[in-house]
């Protein structure tokens, strides 16, 4: 069994990106996800790579399309107002079809909002990351392994697919701190000859673009784009299913909301209330078979969110609204307890809340 | 002994090689049309030149290769 | 009979799009030229702006990037460091990209000394999106969106770029010049010609600044522009170094 090491979420991806190849981390400060930024300051000088605070989130991304551009594995992370600010270049990114990781560990909004936990920021990770159409890869961490396992093959995917990949993590996972082994296996990068080397003066110049004037060839691009989407949409999702087999009450959650549902739904279950966990790994792309599949046997669904409620629509859009799904809620920076879950559990089940 | 060879499709007519000759050799050709739409330059009087080359650094288009 | 002059190797050969007598024609050359003389074609990577210049990534014949409005700076920051020892990185940027939505990247990178060079082409005015008011149209300039002329008590004053990153400690180089008659141009492709020497040697950020004319925007003929330019470009924004280490260094000694 591998050794394993106390290390904060935040610090295990700093770790796991290293491990995964990169050399480059262009970033600006903002709570809560500054350990990342600290622990690669201390880090890349002695590994002789990058490390750079840029000016602002958005020179930061620019940085990463610069790196990125040049064939070579880099990162950067923020918190959800600075996400906001590299809406620009995340969309730029899509359009020349370079990989990335950006790393989102999310606080209360809108504005200025809060620092406490949060996954308000699922719309903006999964539908409207910056203008014109196109997806990233969004990875929902619940522990601390799974920030070091998630961060490697958010590379990994990146790169196979051309596209940004996304950790959407929460305060209370960049700052909880776990044992983690990072005997993590890194599948060898893939050559990229499209990516600007210099030409050495040995073959046509490659240029790394997003503009195209002609709309036929713009909309071809989009099509193209997609044709690759719908490869991930069909390959990579991901869900941890807890109990849902024999499920009446499924609860949907993510990251933190996830832990929190799961000590619900072992109290459910002890009082007799046929409970169960859906817990997407992979945001975008959505696990909607596991939802679909547990729809035909479950008679309500539960989206417990730090939020509004934003991943709902996913699950009713899953589900086919073929049974009622509701929403367990805290917002601003709150978290719900297991107790205003398990109510939640039973209200669901027909019972008094 | 100079020659200019003019690479008259990419001319725009702007004409500032016209101003920039320091013997006046240069004219854009009313006369005729490039692929373009634009009256090309051209030279009156090949031998007259003497190849400082000043019209092709003015050139914004590189129409004008210079031999001496 | 030898060519004395021809097209530089790593100018692409396609006609470009430019207005007919527009200066980046010209100072795009030069850029090639150096290209050429100092033979790094092989290792350069170009950053393009968005602006007039955008399709610039078509006409270098070496690697080229298209950058997100003013953001160039950025990528050569990343660029660059993703190789030091093997990437030549420039920009080339108009006053709009440079001077107004990209001002922090220019500012910072020059600030952080960055080892590339920038390319800065002002004609004080947004060209491609039709003659609006730039960063650096002149107090009384009648533009597009200042249709009554700038007036500076309402949209302040124009920005001399090279005279405000002069007051940094950071860049390496900064010279301005313009390309308006046969001598200036012979005199704006050494600076640029200095300015990618120094990106070679190590010596950190270099920018020319090269004031240039739009005709078409400004509503004259080519040639009446690049007259326009003496008249009234030069006397705002004086040609001339701003800063030179190196110089200064040898100077002290």
């Amino acid at each position: 069994m591998a050794e394993k090491v106390l290390m904060k979420g935040n610090e295990a991806i700093a770790e796991a990106a290293i491990l995964a190849g990169c050399r480059h981390y262009f970033g600006y400060p903002i709570t809560p996800q500054t350990e990342i930024a600290a622990y690669m300051a201390k880090k890349m000088p002695k590994i002789g790579g990058t490390f750079l605070q840029a000016e602002s989130e958005i020179a930061a991304i620019n940085m990463v399309y610069g790196v990125s551009s040049t064939g070579k594995r880099v990162m950067t992370s923020s918190s959800s107002p600075g996400i906001s600010l590299k809406s620009e270049g995340l969309s730029y990114l899509a359009g020349a079809d370079l990989p990335a990781l950006v790393v989102n560990v999310q606080r209360g909004g809108p504005g200025l909002g809060g620092i406490q936990p949060s996954q308000s920021d699922y719309f903006q990770a999964t539908r409207g990351a910056g203008h014109g159409d196109f997806r990233m890869i969004v990875l929902a961490p619940a522990s601390v392994q799974e920030m070091a396992e998630l961060t490697v093959k958010g590379f990994e995917l990146a790169d196979e697919y051309r596209m940004t990949s996304l950790i959407l993590a929460d305060g209370t996972m960049g700052q909880m701190m776990e044992p983690v082994s990072l005997d993590i296996t890194v599948k060898p990068q893939p050559e990229k000859p499209w990516a600007v080397t210099g030409t050495k003066c040995a073959r046509f110049h490659n240029s790394i673009n997003s503009l195209s004037l002609v709309p036929e060839e713009l909309e071809k691009f989009n099509s193209d784009r997609y044709e690759r989407y719908a490869k991930v949409e069909a390959n990579e999702a991901m869900a941890e299913e807890y109990m849902v087999d024999d499920a009446e009450v499924v609860i949907a959650a993510f990251g933190i909301a996830a832990r929190v549902s799961k000590n619900a739904v072992n109290e459910a279950r002890k009082q007799g209330i046929k409970a169960g966990l859906i817990r997407p790994i992979t945001l975008w792309p959505f696990p909607k078979e596991v939802f679909a599949d547990a729809a035909k046997h479950a008679k309500a669904f539960i989206s417990v969110e730090l939020s509004m409620g934003q991943m709902i629509e996913d699950v009713r859009l899953s589900t086919r609204c073929r049974v009622p799904v509701t929403l367990c809620n805290r917002a601003g920076g709150m978290i719900p307890s297991p107790e205003q879950v398990l109510a939640a559990i039973k209200q669901a089940n027909g019972g008094e809340a | 002994m100079a020659k200019l060879t003019f690479k008259t499709d990419f001319c725009k007519g702007c004409g500032l090689c016209v101003d920039a000759c320091p013997k006046k050799l240069l004219r854009l050709a009313n006369e005729k049309i490039n692929k373009k739409g634009h009256h090309p330059a051209e030279i009156t009087d090949q031998s007259a030149c003497v190849g400082c080359a000043s019209c092709a650094l003015m050139c914004p288009d590189c129409v004008i290769q210079v031999e001496r | 009979m030898a060519v004395v002059f021809q097209k530089p190797k790593a100018l692409a050969d396609i006609p470009m799009h430019y207005c007919p007598g527009c200066t980046h024609g010209i100072i795009h050359r030069l850029v090639a030229e150096v290209i050429d003389e100092l033979g790094i074609e092989g290792k350069t990577i170009g950053i393009a702006p968005v602006g007039c210049s955008v399709m610039a990534y078509n006409y270098f014949t070496c690697d080229m990037i298209e950058a997100a409005h003013g953001r160039a700076p950025a990528i050569a920051t990343g660029v660059k460091r993703s190789d030091p020892e093997n990437h030549i990185v420039f920009t080339y940027q108009g006053d709009g990209d440079l001077a107004s939505i990209g001002m922090a990247e220019t500012v910072h990178a020059a600030a952080r000394n960055e080892n590339i060079t920038v390319i800065f082409v002002n004609n004080a005015i947004y060209g491609m999106t039709g003659g609006q008011m730039a960063p650096t149209s002149l107090p009384g300039q009648i533009t597009q969106t200042s249709p009554y002329g700038r007036d500076p008590k309402l949209c302040g004053y124009p920005i001399r770029v090279c005279e405000m990153l002069s007051q940094l400690e950071g860049p390496e180089y900064l010279e301005r010049v313009t390309v308006n008659s046969v001598a200036n141009i012979r005199k704006a492709k050494k600076a640029i010609k200095k300015a990618f020497q120094n990106q070679i040697d190590g010596k950190g950020f270099s920018l020319v600044e090269v004031v240039s004319s739009c005709p078409t925007n400004w509503g004259m003929t080519p040639q009446a522009a690049l007259k326009w330019i003496d008249d009234n470009m030069i006397p705002y924004y004086p040609l001339g170094v701003y800063k030179d280490r190196t110089a200064e260094q040898e100077a002290a000694k």
